[in-house]
């Protein structure tokens, strides 16, 4: 009989995998109460580190071209689509069933294509040419937040945390992300698949820990531009929401399970978007019009 | 032929100092009230406290007038009135005629235009040539642009049912009066909000002109309240219960505080902050458009703009002959009476404010900043500053960092085209930034380099109701004006298609 070969599941900063510099770890457990794996129990200063690596990942990233951007997250869609199986059965391993893990996988293999096709197209929806009364021309774009701290759903691993990724990084952000606690298995494997993909490192981080000792990082932080919040839980929430003053973060909860077909739209991207208008003159000389 | 000999006598001396006529703007035509009540659902109500206090013109130091305080109890008052004429009326109406009460809004106040021009001057400080040319048209215009959204707000966000949020709670500053009502009541109203809505306390004269105007246009009584007061006016505003947006112009201090208090309500929140923005010029700007440019930057309006371009960055190889002009406009400068239609910069607009900056200039100094002011007279009673620009700025120096909201100018230099983009981007703020270069591509390249919501290129402080306006950062977040400012007032759902 051979013995398996156990993964360890580590922590993803920076486009590398290290252990928490704290050293700790937690054990989720299955349903049957068996030990899932020593998860990394992540520290604030592994939290600092990811936010150092998402803001030096954001100028390269943002100014990647929207066809590449998109091209890099159907590279995403290929790779998970390659590693079905093994997703599947961490979720299955994790409680869930043959049929509905499949279902997941499958759901959030689509969704990456979802957004894939958005990246080079919202911009045209929602940007404007603005006809001002004064000889000027003047329009507004969409550009990225920056550096984007998510908390992922804790029901759903996989397909919670890619609905949560996606669109922020679609758009051009960079973010770090808190993986379910309970649940974290498929968040560690999804960055293998992200470190495959030609995604720049350092654009999507992943910890594993818990929101308690979390949470407050998140909101506290002078380098983060804007907080995602799916955890679910309203304390959390409202500790997010009231400690975002310190620098004005933009603070969206999301309440949905992102298990439905209308949990994608390319108002997830936009809500990580700033607008900017930019005005200049036009000249205004001689007397000929365009009637020719 | 005698040849004529030519004639060598000046006529006109283009190098002495030419002075122009005072040309005061008459007041006669504007009768002000002793006293000014809350406007309430559709009336003019006394404070429930029965206090006043009063407003002051800052150019004499005369009280204009005694205006209402409103404390917790008006404020309860007009939400119940807001709520009532959201459930009962302004819900139930038509798009179509929400729309053409909002032009007829308009219309009014181009009628009573001078009016409103007058007393913005009288009330806040600042030019008669600016309230008249800048803030009243373009009061009117976003009440005109806004109008016409009401029945096509289903063309605004695709693939979602858009549907109004209730009652607004609006909170604006003192430097544009007239005009941040409008950018706040237009477009809520469009989206089929009511609204209550707090002036600056230094400033209510012309919101309580525009109370006016709204009840002559017949708008359903509750529709719009306004309310005159204090900080404790419109923290009443931000806490009441039965309110569901909050919209707020104003500090980012008091910005801030108000993200806390509505943590966790569910009021939809948009704030519009404060900024230090930076004015790039490029040694091949046109140099002389440009100091045109810098000057309207951070002079316009006194320098009480939150979007003024107080940071000049200037490049190393034209710094001194830019300093210079800029030090020769800066002369020519017309300091005094706002209501002189020749006066560039007005006063200050209050003595608070007046302290503020006089406390920066010190700041300024004391931080070893080396100082230029125009040599200008300026009037012996009034608040006024002369126009002051900083050179020798450090980048870590406070006149540098924080917001001055005054007539007073940094300057700094750079050589790299990556050293100024670092040194501008270097700010908790980012509401705005200018670039001045001839050069295309390097316009397209600083444009969106800049973390700023609003960049004017070879131009500045140009504003449009069809252009969004609104912060990066600390300067806050959310748009006003355009298509886009539509969407914080508007509740958003799924649409028909899937997703």
């Amino acid at each position: 009989m051979r013995l398996e070969i156990l993964k360890t599941y580590k922590i993803f900063i920076g486009g590398a995998f290290p252990r928490t510099e704290s050293g700790r770890y937690y054990t989720p457990l299955d349903k049957k109460g068996q030990p899932l794996a020593n998860m990394c129990l992540s520290s604030r200063k592994d939290f600092r580190n990811a936010v150092v690596a998402a803001r030096k990942a954001f100028g390269s990233w943002s100014e990647k071209t929207a066809f590449n951007r998109g091209q890099i997250l159907y590279r995403i869609a290929e790779m998970l689509e390659g590693r079905k199986a093994q997703f599947v059965e961490e979720l299955v391993k994790q409680g869930s069933t043959d049929a509905k893990a499949k279902q997941e996988v499958e759901l959030a293999i689509d969704r990456c294509v979802y957004y894939a096709g958005w990246c080079d197209k919202y911009q045209q929806v929602f940007s404007s040419v603005n006809p001002v009364a004064s000889s000027h021309f003047n329009f507004s774009a969409l550009e990225p937040m920056g550096v984007v701290g998510i908390i992922a759903p804790q029901a759903n691993g996989l397909i919670g945390l890619v609905s949560t990724i996606l669109p922020v990084i679609a758009g051009g952000n960079a973010c770090v992300v808190l993986a379910s606690e309970n649940l974290p298995l498929c968040a560690i494997t999804f960055a293998e698949v992200l470190a495959t993909s030609d995604l720049t490192g350092g654009v999507v981080n992943i910890l594993t820990g818990t929101e308690k000792e979390l949470v407050e990082q998140f909101h506290s932080h002078m380098d983060v531009n804007a907080v995602v919040y799916a955890g679910g839980n309203r304390e959390y929430g409202l500790a997010i929401e009231s400690g975002a003053d310190c620098n004005v973060k933009r603070v969206f909860i999301y309440e949905n399970d992102f298990t439905k077909e209308t949990d994608e739209n390319p108002y997830y991207i936009t809500d990580l978007q700033e607008l900017k208008t930019t005005w200049h003159p036009i000249e205004n000389v001689g007397g000929a019009t365009s009637s020719y | 032929m005698t040849k004529k000999k030519h004639k060598e006598e000046v006529l006109f001396n283009f190098n002495g100092g030419w002075d122009y006529s005072p040309s005061p703007e008459s007041t006669g035509h504007v009768k002000l009230k002793e006293r000014y009540d809350l406007y309430i659902d559709g009336k003019f109500v006394a404070p429930n406290s029965g206090k006043y206090f009063p407003t002051t013109n800052p150019a004499t130091e005369k009280v204009l007038a005694q205006v209402a305080h409103a404390d917790e109890s008006d404020v309860d008052k007009a939400v119940k009135a807001a709520r009532k004429a959201y459930e009962n009326v302004w819900s139930k109406l038509s798009a179509k005629e929400r729309g053409k009460y909002i032009y007829r809004i308009a219309r009014l106040m181009q009628e009573k235009a001078r009016e409103l021009a007058v007393v913005e001057t009288l009330d806040a400080g600042k030019t008669i040539r600016e309230s008249r040319d800048v803030d009243v048209p373009l009061a009117c215009n976003h009440f005109f642009y806004y109008a016409g959204w009401a029945d096509k707000l289903a063309y605004a966000f695709p693939n979602r049912t858009v549907s109004s949020l209730g009652v607004a709670g609006q909170i604006i500053p003192w430097n544009f009066p007239l005009l941040m009502a409008a950018w706040k009541i237009a477009p809520a109203l469009a989206a089929g909000n009511t609204v209550v809505l707090k002036p600056a306390e230094t400033t209510p004269l012309t919101a309580m002109l525009l109370a006016e105007i709204i009840h002559e246009s017949g708008l359903p009584a509750g529709v719009v309240n306004i309310l005159t007061g204090y900080g404790d006016t419109g923290a009443a505003i931000v806490n009441h219960p039965d309110i569901n947006k909050i919209a707020f112009t104003g500090s980012t201090q008091v910005g801030k505080i108000i993200q806390k208090a509505v943590a966790g309500t569910g009021k939809k929140l948009t704030l519009e902050l404060g900024g230090k923005s930076a004015n790039i010029l490029f040694e091949d700007a046109p140099i002389d458009q440009a100091v045109e440019g810098i000057v309207n930057g951070i002079f316009f309006n006194q320098g009480h703009v939150c979007c003024a371009g107080s940071r000049l960055f200037v490049q190393e190889s034209v710094a001194e002959e830019v300093i210079q002009k800029l030090k020769d406009r800066l002369d020519t400068l017309y300091v005094g009476d706002p209501l002189d239609k020749n006066t560039d910069i007005g006063a200050i607009n209050s003595r608070e404010q007046l302290d503020t900056i006089r406390k920066y200039i010190k700041i300024g100094k004391d931080e070893g900043a080396s100082m230029y002011e125009s040599s200008c007279e300026i009037p012996k009673t009034g608040y006024f500053v002369r126009p002051t620009l900083f050179t020798d700025v450090a980048q870590s120096s406070r006149i540098a960092q924080e917001e001055i909201f005054g007539p007073v100018l940094t300057i700094q230099t750079f050589r790299t085209i990556d050293e100024v983009i670092q040194k501008a981007n270097n700010s908790p703020y980012g509401l705005a930034a200018g670039v001045w270069t001839d050069k295309g591509s390097r316009i397209f390249n600083m444009t969106s380099k800049l973390r700023a919501g609003v960049i004017w290129a070879n131009t500045y402080n140009k504003f449009d109701p069809t252009s969004p306006f609104g912060g990066y950062k600390e300067s806050g977040f959310g748009r006003e004006g355009g298509l886009q400012g539509l969407g914080a007032y508007l509740r958003m759902e799924n649409g028909e298609l899937q997703n």
